[in-house]
């Protein structure tokens, strides 16, 4: 028993090492931000990197999701006689939840562990400190435009994942399952709300998007220099980006609607 | 160089369409048209009960819809709750002797203002106050009265 | 406003007439228990190619990273030009390192841009040229390493040795005063480990370059180090010129120039006895 709770004990003193550790990487990161912006260049390559090449995976998913939100939801609104909601249903579930959730878990897994393997990567090959000889600090030529392009690319993701979700539920609503066209539109319009849907899961991809890309480099930049141990900080990052949006998730939900 | 102008085409197609997209969910998807406060005018109304009602809550005539709750507030004074609603700048030709009630959108739908028109030749202006109101309908309310009044009705027989 | 400081500090700096570009002094450093460095003293004259030998593990890497700063010690001074480099601000350890080249083992090219951009990487990062006079500078360096023609190639397409020639050209770009190699001829054919050799002490002599050159390799640093170091136990235990160690009759410098098996630098890594060991086991 005993040994249990020093076990414990010690689980929790690490984990908040690390987590002490990572938010003082993050102040390093803020800190050169400033500098960064003056090279708009480096963040473009790297909103390019995360965004783009990220921008096939999620369009998709997102079609797909919204396609099965449509036969899911007209699936049970059918027995209230309420189809015409179908449109309402699917635009909330996406724009609050599903939008940005399944961005940000989708984003882990594709850009997430190339930043982490990347950076680790740059180190194991000694890259990194071959900056610091030139005199060139890693933190804000690798890591601060690879935080900033993460940032950029997250909310408009979610946004192009909402969007084509709702494609995809017109398309299963209307299309096939003769959904009124006006209906499926007009009820959207009249519950979704700009400010309380919309803007509130802008908000939450745009801090999912900071956890994302901070666990990102803070793995990759602090992976031990080995093989194992870069593709111990890439597993690292998808579970805990994974864990953290969830949990993030949560707790912004409960403030945002504010009925906890 | 051709290779940076490909990532520079990419990202810039990249953020266009994310900006379309949010665009999109703005427009198409949600009641946005009506953030527009800058053209319309403000009423006021004064209920015993607003049920619901809450803040963007519709405000319409004759089924369509002229504007939005803006306040749902309580007046501890008066014990009354006081409701601010903007009506679009379009309808201006609103008798001021209308009433307001509030009204339950289909069966379990959110609850919105109705404006009933009246007959005075007069129409309302900014910050007027809606003088005839009818509040919102409770269900439990509904349901003791209706009981309440099967009671008497078999007392007297 | 940065290369400015370069030429400044290395023209007129002060001290920087010494006889010795880098002088090191009683230097302890320790990884967890095991001491690496012990009362360490070292002298890098001006000018000339000087060579830190010593067997695998004994902190040869880590006494050039330690020369970088990147690395602080526990105990001891280490001076380039006449300033510590351990009691540096942050500012100031980037200024020195502009005007220190390093050459690692591997090379470490940035892998996403090509030969071309790897040399111009520091011209970029610290000076405001003109792309025409960084064109100019880079396609210098290049011909000086001879790969002028793999400018527009990826790190990934060269063999070890183009890679390594490559690093020297980026580490030249700067026109530093102080260059140091970190095992330059490890898993290099013996062509390109000629290239490599020659090329140091061309360098060196060309641009008035001071060099450092950390290696395992007797043979290859013994023809073109003017001074040697061997390392062993955190200490330096012989020194002068290659000639001076050869003749050397102490038991580690002849092991390792040598290349003995087994010696003062034991053969078995210390373990318990051998046959309590194993007969241990077997009670188990």
């Amino acid at each position: 028993m005993r040994r249990v709770l020093v076990d414990v004990a010690y689980a929790v003193q690490e984990w908040l090492e690390t987590f002490g550790a990572s938010q003082i990487f993050l102040m390093r990161i803020l800190a050169g931000c400033p500098r960064a912006l003056l090279r708009p260049g480096l963040i473009v390559r790297q909103v390019y990197a995360s965004g783009v090449l990220s921008l096939a995976i999620i369009g998709i998913s997102g079609l797909f999701v919204g396609m099965v939100l449509a036969l899911q939801g007209y699936n049970s609104l059918e027995r209230f006689g309420a189809t015409e909601s179908l449109g309402v249903v699917a635009a909330l579930a996406l724009v609050r939840e599903l939008g940005p959730v399944v961005t940000a878990l989708l984003f882990a897994g594709r850009a997430g562990t190339a930043l982490a393997s990347e950076i680790g990567l740059m180190r194991a090959t000694d890259q990194l400190s071959g900056m610091e000889m030139m005199a060139v600090d890693p933190i804000k030529r690798v890591v601060v435009p690879r935080f900033l392009g993460g940032i950029i690319s997250m909310p408009l993701l979610a946004a192009i994942f909402s969007a084509m979700g709702i494609l995809g539920a017109w398309l299963v609503g209307v299309v096939l399952l003769g959904v009124d066209e006006g209906s499926f539109w007009s009820s959207m319009r009249d519950q979704v709300d700009y400010k309380d849907d919309v803007l509130s899961g802008v908000l939450k991809s745009f801090v999912f998007g900071i956890a994302a890309s901070l666990l990102a480099v803070f793995e990759g930049y602090n992976s031990i220099p080995t093989a194992e141990g870069v593709s111990r900080a890439t597993t690292r990052t998808v579970v805990l980006t994974a864990l953290s949006v969830l949990i993030l998730n949560f707790m912004l939900t409960a403030v945002l609607i504010g009925e906890v | 160089m051709r290779q940076t102008r490909a990532v520079e085409f990419g990202t810039g197609l990249f953020v266009f369409m994310g900006i379309v997209a949010l665009f999109f969910l703005t427009t198409r998807v949600t009641n946005f048209d009506s953030y527009e406060g800058e053209k319309g005018y403000t009423l006021m109304a004064r209920f015993d009960n607003v049920g619901s009602l809450k803040e963007r809550s519709p405000v319409s005539m004759s089924g369509v819809t002229i504007g939005r709750v803006t306040s749902v507030e309580f007046d501890g004074s008066e014990l009354e709750a006081v409701v601010h609603m903007r009506i679009n700048s379009v309808y201006d030709q609103i008798p001021d002797d209308s009433d307001a009630s509030i009204l339950t959108q289909g069966i379990l739908g959110g609850q919105y203002i109705g404006l009933e028109a009246g007959g005075s030749p007069d129409a309302f202006t900014d910050n007027d106050e809606i003088q005839f109101t009818q509040s919102a309908l409770v269900l439990e309310q509904l349901i003791s009265k209706y009981l309440f009044s099967k009671a008497e009705d078999s007392d007297e027989e | 406003m940065a290369e400015e400081s370069t030429t400044d500090k290395s023209g007129r700096g002060q001290g920087s007439r010494d006889e010795n570009i880098a002088i090191i002094r009683e230097l302890d450093y320790s990884r967890g228990h095991r001491k690496i460095f012990d009362g360490l003293n070292l002298d890098v004259p001006r000018g000339r190619v000087t060579a830190i030998m010593g067997p695998s593990g004994t902190g040869k890497t880590t006494l050039l990273r330690l020369i970088t700063g990147q690395i602080l010690p526990n105990h001891g001074s280490i001076l380039i030009e006449g300033r510590d480099v351990c009691r540096m601000g942050r500012n100031e350890l980037y200024d020195t390192r502009k005007r220190i080249g390093m050459l690692f083992q591997n090379g470490a090219l940035l892998t996403d841009i090509s030969v071309y951009e790897n040399v111009a990487f520091p011209l970029r990062e610290h000076t405001r040229l003109p792309e025409r006079l960084i064109r100019h500078i880079v396609l210098t360096k290049l011909h000086a390493v001879g790969l002028r023609g793999a400018a527009e190639l990826m790190p990934a397409e060269l063999s070890g040795g183009m890679a390594r020639r490559v690093a020297l050209a980026r580490a030249i770009a700067m026109d530093p005063d102080l260059i140091l190699y970190d095992e330059p001829f490890v898993g290099l054919d013996p062509i390109s480990m000629g290239v490599i050799v020659r090329l140091i002490r061309r360098m060196n002599d060309a641009l008035g370059l001071t060099s450092v050159v950390v290696t395992h390799d007797v043979e290859e640093v013994s023809s073109i180090a003017d001074r040697t170091y061997l390392l062993s136990d955190g200490k330096v235990v012989a020194s002068g010129s290659p000639e001076d160690l050869q003749e050397n009759c102490s038991a580690v410098v002849m092991q390792f120039m040598n290349g003995m098996a087994d010696g003062p630098v034991p053969f078995h890594y210390p373990a318990p006895d051998y046959s309590e060991q194993l007969l241990r086991r077997g009670q188990e």
